[in-house]
């Protein structure tokens, strides 16, 4: 399914993303130094909680935000050699599907004219072609053609994502950014929608970017995850390593607060509580931004931010303490109490 | 279990419609009861008629509804009771806390304002010893520096936060049953599982029962003692909660308890309940969730009773006693 090259879709290198404050005095630093690469058809998971820049992330991805400072190579092309021609070209192929699927459909538009929109911007269709590119999107998709004619408020919460991911077929994406896409959905229709990206992916080799702040789902569908806290990933590496072995204590932290639906004799995982809340991004701890709530957190912490680095193959952590088998025991007296 | 706080009998809910237009049934036949200090989860999905019951219990629903059956709170039924007995329930028996803790505050009065204020419905007390207790009240839900939290307004304090203070709010009035709609769902993980820690000491050491209305099953899991299921407006199924989880007796618990992608499961397709809710002047004579349910069959037809398996469970299905269905986990290691 990956293509004969095995050049990533989309490197990034050293992202910055700052916003001006409500009152403009201060910078929100949504994202701050992050680097990555995307591979052809894998699926990247990003997880994290609010004011991670999980979304700033995914929305720089597809050219919606400007990076602040860094660089992004799309398909091997840097972006900031792209003329604005060349960008309007190259960016078809980097699409996004939005959480919410009844903002994300105009609800004037017909089904069929909503599903022809990105071909009439992209041009070089006929009227007829793009008729018939759209209703074999939907078959794609899994809904009959007849839904061409009808309008969002007839179509159900799943129906519509699908006609969400069936827009941007047409574009032969290579990676789709898709952010929250499950999250406004019933738990109980949730599996149909994944199992369709899953699909897609196979007949497509198309990539995704899928960020979620639900991590039972991130970790079904991904390849590698990524875990982001106050704007930086802390962690990055396939997903088996960071779900069954996390190296820094926040995906411990993260995994472990996430509620088990299961009878207490099953939950055998330990949770760890953290104390208080999530900093503000206008004004981040020192040293690594976790070392407020962190449990293994001494002096260094605080004042130096720790190094990006490889501590198992194809995964990286930022963190001083932890080993390739994770962070060290904490004293009997420590604060991960047994539940 | 002793005798309970809240005992629900027949109740329905329905919205009169526009005229010309035929009255929306949403709820129907929900009965129920909650022990003294118990913690039960209400869970389902959107639409089921979940929030709906919550917001009867405390008489929040608009005047458009109608409300059949009874609702007895500590020997008073809410359903008839009149204003003033309504306004006396509140807040001293019976208190409730949104998922919205933003919008559930007002933004011009200070949070030990808006505690006091709740205090001063059902009692008088000097000025000091009024912030006191609201003080004590924030320290009670983990809030730091609760003196001078009491002065801050909504705005200053984050969303977890803001959420201890609704429940500091809730808990004033130390009501015999606290009724929490979906208040995690708007947190962040980290912060939800404080929330669900400090819900859950806060019910065993003052001895208030809890109904936790929530469509996580994880929620509902570490915090509950029992869960009710509903479907399309109906009770589906009540049991203790380990047992739902295990061997859940309703195809609809069993499929939502599927449906849910875990940690453990092999990768590769995702279990889901195929078909949708049906709309409610649309519903199915017989068993609402037949037309979804892979084990229906033509006895499913008629209309079904939500009846007694075993002394503890209860469930609305006429083939669950045939049914070996799959719960959260597939096999139960010995």
């Amino acid at each position: 399914m990956s293509r004969a090259d095995d050049a990533p879709v989309i490197e990034v290198r050293d992202l910055t993303v700052r916003f001006p404050s409500l009152d403009g005095t201060e910078e929100v630093r949504a994202v701050d130094g992050v680097s990555f690469e995307i591979r052809p058809g894998e699926t990247f998971g990003v997880i994290g909680e609010s004011g991670s820049g999980k979304s700033t992330v995914g929305r720089t991805l597809v050219g919606l935000l400007d990076p602040t400072s860094g660089s992004l190579t799309f398909d091997g092309a840097d972006r900031a050699g792209m003329s604005r021609g060349d960008w309007r070209v190259a960016r078809r192929r980097f699409q996004m599907i939005f959480q919410d699927p009844n903002a994300a459909l105009n609800p004037r538009m017909t089904i069929l004219d909503s599903l022809t929109e990105p071909m009439r911007i992209a041009g070089g269709r006929s009227k007829a072609e793009m008729r018939d590119t759209a209703l074999t999107a939907l078959e794609k998709v899994g809904l009959r053609r007849d839904m061409a004619q009808r309008y969002p408020h007839e179509l159900s919460g799943g129906q519509k994502q699908r006609v969400n991911i069936a827009r941007v077929l047409p574009l032969d994406p290579r990676l789709i950014v898709c952010d929250e896409v499950v999250a406004a959905l019933d738990v109980s229709i949730r599996g149909e929608i994944l199992n369709l990206f899953k699909e897609l992916q196979d007949s497509l080799g198309v990539a995704y970017a899928f960020i979620a702040h639900d991590i039972s789902v991130v970790a079904q569908i991904s390849d590698r995850i990524a875990v982001t806290y106050l704007g930086q990933f802390v962690e990055l590496g396939p997903t088996e390593g960071v779900i069954d072995a996390p190296l820094h204590p926040y995906t411990i932290a993260l995994l472990s607060a996430e509620p088990q639906p299961l009878p207490a004799h099953l939950r055998h995982r330990r949770r760890m509580v953290l104390e208080g809340d999530i900093p503000s991004p206008v004004n981040p701890p020192s040293g690594c931004r976790f070392h407020t709530r962190c449990p293994w957190a001494t002096e260094i912490c605080s004042t130096q931010a720790p190094e990006w680095r490889e501590v198992r193959p194809d995964h990286r952590v930022a963190c001083h303490h932890t080993t390739p088998d994770g962070p060290p025991p904490l004293p009997a007296d420590g604060a991960v109490p047994a539940t | 279990m002793s005798a309970p706080i809240l005992d629900v009998q027949d109740l329905s809910i329905g919205f009169s419609g526009r005229r010309g237009q035929p009255a929306l049934p949403i709820v129907r036949d929900v009965t129920f009861r909650i022990g003294r200090g118990e913690r039960v989860g209400l869970v389902g999905e959107s639409g089921c008629g979940k929030s709906v019951t919550g917001l009867s219990l405390m008489r929040l629903l608009p005047g458009t509804a109608r409300i059949g059956g009874r609702i007895t709170l500590d020997g008073v039924d809410m359903a008839r009771a009149s204003r003033n007995e309504v306004r006396r329930m509140r807040g001293k028996k019976i208190a409730m806390i949104f998922q919205e803790p933003m919008s559930a505050l007002d933004p011009v009065f200070t949070v030990g304002e808006q505690i006091a204020e709740a205090l001063r419905l059902h009692e008088t007390l000097p000025r000091a010893e009024e912030r006191a207790r609201v003080i004590e009240a924030l320290a009670e839900v983990g809030i730091p520096a609760p003196a001078k939290r009491h002065d801050e307004y909504p705005h200053q304090l984050s969303g977890g936060m803001r959420q201890r203070v609704m429940i500091a709010m809730a808990l004033i009035n130390r009501p015999d049953l606290i009724i929490a709609d979906e208040p995690t769902t708007a947190l962040d993980v980290t912060i939800q599982a404080q929330i669900m820690e400090l819900l859950t000491r806060l019910s065993e050491e003052t001895g208030t029962a809890l109904l936790f209305i929530t469509h996580d099953l994880g929620v509902v899991a570490e915090t509950c003692q029992r869960m009710i299921t509903m479907y399309a407006g109906e009770i589906v199924e009540d049991a203790p909660v380990d047992a739902a989880l295990v061997s859940p007796l309703h195809p609809y618990t069993s499929g939502l308890l599927r449906s849910l992608p875990h940690f453990n499961k092999e990768k590769g397709r995702f279990a889901y309940i195929p078909g949708r809710v049906p709309a409610p002047l649309a519903m199915p004579e017989g068993c609402r969730f037949a037309p979804r349910c892979p084990h229906a069959v033509e006895v499913c037809g008629r209309p079904q009773e939500l009846r007694f398996a075993g002394a503890e469970r209860r469930v609305r299905c006429i083939r669950a006693d045939e049914l070996s269905l799959d719960g959260a986990v597939a096999e139960v290691p010995a």
